[in-house]
């Protein structure tokens, strides 16, 4: 504990000491994100914790628990720092093996690394690691020397010194001057100038004016915000202060969604800690200036990430949008200037005044400038966070960094920009990614989220599935979205239920645009683009399910049977004993048949059938062979 | 406030800042077509009947008129063909939620839409929320209100407070643009749409 | 209703803190009971319709009361397109509760969630807070059997 810094000095000072203290120290850093803990990372720190002790090596080594180091499917991530050695899915058991032959003896335990998939070879460093390899961590990179708890550690990394540099070096105006210069966009959705946005708020005659940091991650599969806010909220508070300074404001919120409980806890404490340290308060750092930060939770409303209903909801209201024909940058919370950017944004910003904006555009495309955190999720074999600089093409993130496609499967579409975004085809794998090239494709950045989807997806049930999330998450206020969606949704209900008419195509595009233009707020006006872009890309499965009554994917369950093939049916039983509707027939040493009147086609019998036999089929859009009953199976030898 | 000048359907205007385009375009004699709005409530920008198009230089847009406010040199158009579609489709399904009202009949025959295509859901509430605004704004009773969002929301009575207030009021009996508040009320709880009712429905 | 009062008085009765204090009371009694909300409408002088209009708009409010083992069942995107619709399916047949009810023995709530963010474990089920990564039909039934 340093107690109040009062000064740039001072805060340099304290720097020095903490670097001083951990030379020639080692760190165990276990990722410890909600996502690690779901895999059992909390008991890996423990038994690191005990064993140091029991070894005596609290002097040479300390175990940090961080945040997501972002390659979730390999949690818990164990690194050996300042080596960067990397031990993936560790577990408890493995603790002493690693403390005994990696850090006393100085030995690689060959069984934990990571293997390439494609040479098997065990990989020592994390740099080396193909997932890894093809990113640019700027911003989330630092989750991996952070306990989030322990603000020394950010200050370590050279954390509040971009703050420092503000404050000292930098009126507020050249602070602003130096984010447009930089070309920050926002990263929760539009890629509205973050500039721009700050420099209206600045500009509002009103005294009082409020920063927002919009925690409120709504987009189902993404989970880019947390992973920062849980991981480094340090560094999001920083880019507030610089903000709030910027534009003059004293006043700023966190408004974070409660399904994160996590990240509201390390923010809070994060706030409690930069309070202490004279970061956050009266006369920041000796400079006059003063700014304090609160903490409201969401209740869970997809819609309170639109920026009036978020601010309503701060305002202890329903958070319904408002007409926003004057901007929430001028009238926003209490009807005062409010500028809100979400975390990622706010995470940007240390970075272009830290280091420059010259440096900052050196980075990404000529619109799209810096990197972009993606939560690369769904068929892909490498799930997790991700960090590129604008313009990576798709492919390479999906195959470079992601792995490609699992189970030998085909790649069929990546959804971008969760509810409000869309579908793109294999055909625009090489698109740059940055903020107008999706746009362009009638899908959108929006806050992150890539959702891989393979030849077992159905495009019109992906389609349905977000027009349903919409309905719900509608705030209902208005006759377009409200009544608009529901029968969007009816029509692909139908479509999906075999029921769909010739012409419900064409009555879905209507639809779509009378929504888009009509509805109050961006959730109407953008809810139909997942529809759409499937309808474009993908039109011919639409015609498959209305006309054929066929789903090319088999996925929509009222258009498909489950079928047990008599030729390589071995009448194990297992099916049948597991079948919960009872609908299987047959015996031993007879062939097994489904009686497709009582089948609820929840799949159990596929998921069941041992794989040598392989005799359980999805059919669509063909009739289902007639059963063979009281049928001997002839046992054939089956290649083991 | 200072005036601006703007242009409504090849009309100009001079109009106080601050007024919204259907005040303006009231003045002028345009009628736009409206359902929630009432000039002694707050502008609520729900039905969007009155969508208008507007056009800043290049760009053209579609807006609520009752809550958008006039700007200088705005052209505004209450009538094109897009805004015509707009209406339209919006007459279509209201006419689902609530077949054989005369209001949405009314509107119906002036935008010649035959019928609605879409299948009907017949609750009659459009969910305009006059009578709720009404209640709260006007009356300051507050006895009937919002409950539950999107396709789900709709309006409710609070028996505890209708009880007291609302049989001596029944104000909200004649603003229910389809009747559905005399028709299905007593004034004290709709016949099975209190609040209690919505929750219990909600848990089974 | 002291826990109420008490609730309230820690945000010093402002209005503005509504949503937080439902929260609080949600957390405090895992749903929000009737007298609760009366209650509250008195202390921060917010008519009752109002709380009501909050109280029934997010997810994280319950007005009834919920079972005593929670089980939720991610439906964000990433599980859905890896058989969340499956999994829940085999849940709601299991357990005899449909998405957003209660059993009637008080057992069992099912709910869905938009996203949790673990979408490397997907499709995810949550039970009284431990997470489970793409359970087998055989898997469930040895957690709920667990269940009291």
């Amino acid at each position: 504990m340093a107690g109040r810094l009062t000064s740039i000095v001072d805060l340099e000072r304290l720097r020095d000491e903490i670097l001083a203290k951990r030379q020639g120290r080692r760190f165990i850093s276990v990722s410890n994100g909600s996502d690690g803990r779901t895999r059992g990372s909390w008991e890996v720190i423990r038994a690191f914790v005990d064993e140091i002790e029991k070894q005596g090596l609290e002097k040479e080594v300390e175990v940090k628990s961080t945040g997501c180091h972002g390659f979730c499917q390999m949690e818990p991530i164990v690194l050996i720092l300042p080596e960067g050695i990397c031990y993936v899915q560790v577990k408890p058991e493995h603790v002493s093996e690693i403390i005994s032959k990696t850090l006393i003896q100085n030995e690689i335990i060959e069984q934990f690394l990571y293997r390439d998939p494609v040479t098997g070879q065990g990989i020592t460093h994390e740099s080396e690691i193909p997932f890894y390899k093809g990113q640019a961590r700027l911003v989330l990179g630092n989750n991996r020397f952070i306990d989030p708890w322990h603000i020394d550690d950010y200050i370590a990394l050279g954390g509040y010194s971009a703050l420092a540099k503000a404050l000292d070096k930098m009126t507020p105006e050249q602070v602003l001057d130096e984010v447009k210069r930089a070309n920050v966009r926002g990263r929760g959705g539009s890629g509205f100038p973050a500039g721009i946005k700050w420099e209206t708020t600045r500009n509002a005659p009103e005294k009082i004016k409020y920063v927002i940091v919009n925690a409120d991650e709504g987009d189902p599969g993404a989970y880019m915000d947390r992973g920062l806010l849980e991981g480094n909220p340090h560094g999001v508070l920083e880019g507030l202060i610089i903000g709030a300074y910027a534009i003059g404001v004293h006043e700023g919120f966190v408004y974070v969604r409660q399904e994160y409980p996590l990240a509201t806890e390390n923010v809070i404490h994060a706030i409690e800690q930069a309070e202490e340290y004279g970061l956050l308060g009266e006369n920041i750092l000796g400079s006059g200036f003063d700014f304090t930060v609160t903490v409201h939770r969401g209740a869970g409303a997809f819609v309170s990430g639109e920026s009036s209903a978020l601010m309503t909801a701060i305002e202890g209201k329903v958070g319904e949008p408002r007409p926003k024909y004057i901007h929430t940058s001028v009238k926003g919370i209490w009807e005062r200037p409010s500028n809100l950017n979400n975390v990622e944004t706010w995470a940007n910003v240390p970075l272009a005044i830290g280091r420059s904006a010259d440096w900052y555009n050196s980075i990404g495309t000529e619109g799209s400038k810096g990197t972009k955190i993606f939560s690369l999720v769904g068929k892909v074999k490498n799930t997790g966070l991700v960090e590129v600089p604008m313009g990576t093409s798709l492919r390479d993130i999906i195959y470079d960094v992601g792995g490609g496609i699992p189970n030998g499967r085909r790649f069929k579409a990546v959804q971008t920009g969760g509810p409000s975004g869309g579908c793109i085809p294999e055909q625009f794998l090489d698109t740059p990614v940055d903020f107008d090239q999706l746009t362009e494709l009638g899908s959108m950045m929006g806050s992150g989220g890539m959702i891989v989807m393979d030849e077992d997806t159905c495009m019109v049930d992906v389609a349905r599935y977000f027009l349903n999330f919409l309905s719900e998450e509608s705030c209902g206020k208005c006759i377009p979205c409200r009544e608009g969606l529901r029968q969007m949704l009816n029509i692909l209900n139908r479509i999906i239920e075999a029921n769909g008419k010739e012409g419900d195509i064409e009555l879905l595009e209507e639809l779509s645009e009378v929504v888009i233009d009509a509805s109050l707020c961006a959730l109407g006006g953008t809810a139909p683009n997942p529809v759409l872009t499937t309808i474009k890309y993908f039109r011919n499965e639409y015609e498959a399910h209305i006309k054929e009554k066929r789903c090319p994917a088999k996925v929509c369950k009222p258009l498909i049977s489950y079928y047990i093939q008599p030729d390589k049916c071995q009448a194990c039983l297992i099916c049948l004993r597991n079948c919960p509707a009872g609908a299987i027939h047959g015996g031993k040493g007879l062939i097994h048949w489904i009686d497709q009147e009582k089948c609820t086609k929840c799949g159990v019998c596929l998921e069941v059938c041992p794989p040598r036999f392989d005799a359980v089929a999805k059919l669509s859009g063909e009739p289902v062979p007639p059963p063979l009953p009281e049928t001997k199976v002839i046992r054939k030898r089956v290649a083991q | 406030m200072k005036t601006v000048t703007l242009e409504i359907d090849g009309k100009k205007i001079e109009a106080k800042g601050g007024m919204t385009l259907l005040e303006a375009a009231r003045e002028l004699g345009i009628e736009i077509p409206t359902l929630c709005y009432q000039e002694q409530l707050a502008p609520y920008g729900a039905c969007r009947l009155c969508s208008v198009e507007i056009i800043k230089g290049e760009r053209s847009r579609v807006v609520a008129a009752c809550v958008y406010p006039v700007e200088e040199g705005l052209i505004v158009k209450t009538d094109s063909p897009r805004v015509v579609s707009i209406r339209r489709m919006l007459i279509e399904f209201m006419l689902a939620v609530a077949p054989r009202t005369k209001v949405i009949e009314d509107l119906a025959a002036r935008y010649g839409v035959e019928g609605t295509r879409f299948e009907a859901e017949a609750n009659l509430c459009i969910l305009c929320g006059l009578c709720v605004r009404y209640c709260a704004e006007v009356k300051k009773a507050n006895a009937i209100g919002f409950v539950g969002r999107g396709i789900s929301r709709q309006v409710a009575f609070l028996p505890e407070i209708a009880s007291k207030t609302c049989m001596s009021c029944r104000e909200c009996f004649s603003l229910c643009p389809t009747a559905k508040i005399p028709r299905e009320t007593d004034g004290v709880c709709f016949l099975d749409l209190t609040v209690d009712d919505f929750l219990s429905r909600q848990s089974k | 209703m002291t826990a109420v009062d008490e609730i309230v008085d820690r945000y010093q009765g402002g209005k503005s803190a509504l949503i937080q204090i439902l929260l609080d009371i949600q957390r405090e009694y895992y749903w929000l009971p009737k007298e609760a909300l009366i209650r509250l409408s008195e202390r921060l002088e917010i008519p009752l319709n109002q709380i009501y209009h909050i109280a029934t708009f997010y997810t994280a409010f319950s007005l009834t009361p919920r079972g005593r083992h929670q089980v939720m069942v991610c439906t964000g995107t990433a599980c859905y397109i890896r058989g969340a619709p499956q999994l829940l399916h085999k849940v709601e047949e299991m357990l005899k509760v449909k998405p957003g009810k209660t059993s009637s023995d008080m057992r069992f709530t099912l709910i869905t969630a938009n996203c949790l963010g673990c979408c490397a474990l997907g499709p995810v089920m949550v039970i009284n807070g431990e997470y489970h990564g793409n359970p087998t039909t055989a898997d469930l039934g040895h957690i709920f059997e667990a269940c009291e």
